[in-house]
């Protein structure tokens, strides 16, 4: 029993690995086995990851201790061979991944998988590359499953076609491959001086490097901390998500919004790694500081973006935006209780976003012409229309299901991006606010404390004049509006991830508890080096005798 | 052999950049892949420059590294190519796509942009 949960970090990316290979070989015609391929592969990927979330939060304490499960690929030790980590955040990670991956492929099921060839496939490998990614502790496979994720996003980005799918992934893959080679070079730098791949030992060296060195040092991890701001859409390296994010299949759209995540999350993994180990100051991107000033530059933009936007999947584009700019400038406040706070505001953020994109197709779907409109139109809402008689033949008419439906997810979304109560957006952003004033002293209150405070509590204001716009827009203003033909599997996806965003502020408390440990785990980085260092093996072919080299580090 | 090397790498990357700043695509994509050469030259100086080392070591005993060349960048560029070479022949594809359907070769679709 034991020997086999050993195994199970590698799951998450072997399962759609193998699923999504599979359905490679099945013709496109065949979409039963695919269907049952799939569905299958995103369930097992669940449980994995719940098993993997429930052993690593310490309640299986004869397994893993410390919850930090270090998994040695063909059992070569730890810094010469390449090793998944799993702890408290990453399995966090997992679990959002497979939560959303599942309700999108169950929505995708309903109409999208027909809109072009492979795309079961594609999909599974976003999955294999997302989950990789928070999987590794070795920067060089951190590039390699970022670039998988990017591979299979590249495709699912284009999925159906049409003109501004083509532009917008144009510059999505331009600016990702120009991002990926910075990746590169800042990974080559660190190895030039560290003389290693593995992030744990790159933080151990880190304090050993001479003064000439440390230049260099920093200098890579600057770069690379510029690739990982790219990918988690700050600014102002940003102009791409909007037109990529807003052009993308909803459901596609809707794992798309974890993978900003993947940036944030690689930037507080490293960056906890070095704040606690190098001794000396923090490089830039990594820097509290620059986080923090970044963050609350991306979330005025992104809210300037949201109250501009005059579309809705456009709209919620902006909303990852801010999202993600909300996200930095927390972590970059710094302090313990953020930490917590913060991851619980992401993971909000993700279910509600994931859940927004899919409202927002079948939103769409109630207006014949579908084309967006020009802003100038949806100025007059407040005003009386023209012609009055014309109002008089809708009084009377029974909200169907369908409308009710969209009506209560809008809502629920809005509520949930602007972050008011009741849901699991004002938690969130109450508890960020509430750790501002848990790590600083009561007296002076510092100046970044009134900028956050002002930025969070301004852009959630701008957002919900601009969702309240939105929706009186898409609900109520719309000569032609039509009841839309809503199929289940599309309503219930969207409704499992608002219910979990609902379970998610019930359950604060247990929620908070697992979260605080998963932070606290990242303010003492020393447990995760040591665990990685020490390279607890798995069972499996012998360990290579390490060889004594010297000289490969500088 | 340092100075030259290093002169390749800033020429390509000049170029690279330059390029990918260009308004046609077909500009861009010459770019991206000047840029990846010059990033996979990057890689391989990160192992230091040597002539004539090998890379695998005979014996586990008594080796002396210093006449051995670097293996890790060397694997390292082999990912780096084949990744930096897919995604690059992928961009082509779309980027006769986004030809097909707007009729141009601007990166916005628009020449006037």
């Amino acid at each position: 029993m034991n020997g086999w949960v050993n195994h199970l970090p590698i799951f998450p990316v072997v399962i759609p690995l193998v699923a999504g290979a599979v359905m490679l070989l099945f013709a496109e015609a065949r979409r039963a086995p695919r269907t049952i391929i799939a569905l299958v592969a995103t369930l097992l990927n669940l449980l994995v990851a719940l098993a993997l979330a429930y052993i690593a939060s310490d309640a299986v304490p004869s397994i893993w201790p410390d919850g930090i499960a270090v998994y040695l690929l063909g059992g070569w030790q730890a810094p010469f061979g390449i090793v998944l980590v799993l702890d408290r955040l990453s399995a966090l990670m997992l679990v959002l991944n497979a939560v959303l991956a599942l309700t999108s492929l169950i929505y995708a099921l309903a109409r999208w998988r027909k809109a072009g060839p492979h795309f079961q496939s594609l999909f599974q490998f976003l999955i294999m590359g997302v989950n990789g990614a928070f999987l590794t502790g070795d920067l060089f496979n951190l590039f390699v499953f970022v670039e998988v994720l990017l591979a299979a996003s590249y495709g699912l980005l284009l999925h159906g076609l049409g003109e501004p799918r083509v532009k917008a992934g144009l510059h999505y893959i331009a600016i990702n491959l120009a991002g990926s080679f910075v990746f590169l070079i800042g990974v080559s730098l660190i190895y030039g001086v560290t003389g290693t791949l593995n992030m744990a030992d790159v933080a151990a060296r880190a304090s050993l490097l001479t003064q000439d060195e440390r230049i260099l040092f920093e200098t890579g991890i600057a770069i690379l901390g510029s690739a990982f701001l790219l990918k988690a859409g700050a600014w102002p390296l940003n102009f791409w998500l909007p037109s990529a994010y807003g052009t993308a299949a909803p459901p596609v759209a809707a794992v798309f919004s974890i993978m900003t995540k993947v940036g944030i999350y690689a930037l507080l993994r490293l960056g906890s790694l070095l704040s606690g180990a190098s001794g000396a100051s923090v490089p830039a991107p990594f820097n509290e500081g620059w986080l923090f000033g970044m963050g609350i530059i991306t979330l005025v933009l992104g809210t300037a973006g949201i109250l501009t936007a005059s579309q809705p999947q456009r709209l919620v584009a902006y909303c990852v935006i801010a999202s993600a700019g909300t996200l930095l400038a927390a972590l970059g406040f710094g302090g313990t209780a953020m930490k917590g706070a913060a991851l619980y505001y992401l993971t909000s953020s993700v279910l509600a976003t994931g859940a927004f994109f899919m409202l927002c197709e079948m939103i769409d779907r109630t207006r014949q012409t579908g084309e967006d409109l020009p802003l100038e139109m949806m100025e007059p809402v407040g005003q009386e229309p023209v012609d009055a008689d014309f109002t008089d033949e809708v009084i009377g008419i029974v909200i169907p299901a369908a409308m009710a439906f969209l009506g209560m997810g809008f809502l629920a979304c809005a509520l949930l991006v602007a972050g008011l109560p009741p849901l699991s957006g004002f938690i969130a952003k109450f508890l960020i606010l509430s750790a501002t004033l848990t790590d600083t002293a009561p007296a002076p209150v510092p100046v970044t404390v009134w900028v956050l405070w002002g930025g969070m509590l301004g852009s959630s204001l701008i957002a919900i004049i601009a969702l309240c716009r939105m929706g009186i827009h898409l609900f109520w203003s719309t000569d032609e509006i039509m009841t839309p033909r809503l199929h289940l599997g599309e309503a219930v996806p969207v409704a499992v991830l608002l219910l979990l965003s609902v379970a998610l502020s019930i359950e604060t408390g247990p929620a908070m508890e697992y979260l605080n440990l998963a932070g606290n785990s990242l303010s003492s980085p020393q447990v995760y080096i040591d665990a990685v260092l020490s390279g607890s093996r798995p069972p499996g072919p012998p360990a290579v005798p390490s060889i004594p080299v010297e000289g490969i580090s500088p | 052999m340092e100075g030259i090397y290093a002169l390749a790498i800033g020429v390509l990357t000049a170029s690279g950049v330059w390029l990918v700043l260009r308004p046609r695509t077909f500009q861009v994509i010459m770019g991206l892949s000047l840029l990846s050469y010059a990033v996979n030259l990057f890689i391989f100086g990160m192992g230091r420059l040597m002539i004539g080392g090998a890379p695998i070591i005979e014996t586990a005993a008594k080796a002396d590294p210093s006449l051995y060349d670097d293996p890790v960048p060397q694997a390292l560029v082999l990912t780096a190519i084949v990744i930096g070479f897919a995604m690059t022949a992928l961009f082509l594809v779309v980027l006769l796509a986004s030809r097909g359907l707007t009729g141009n070769d601007h990166v916005d679709g628009d020449p006037e942009a």
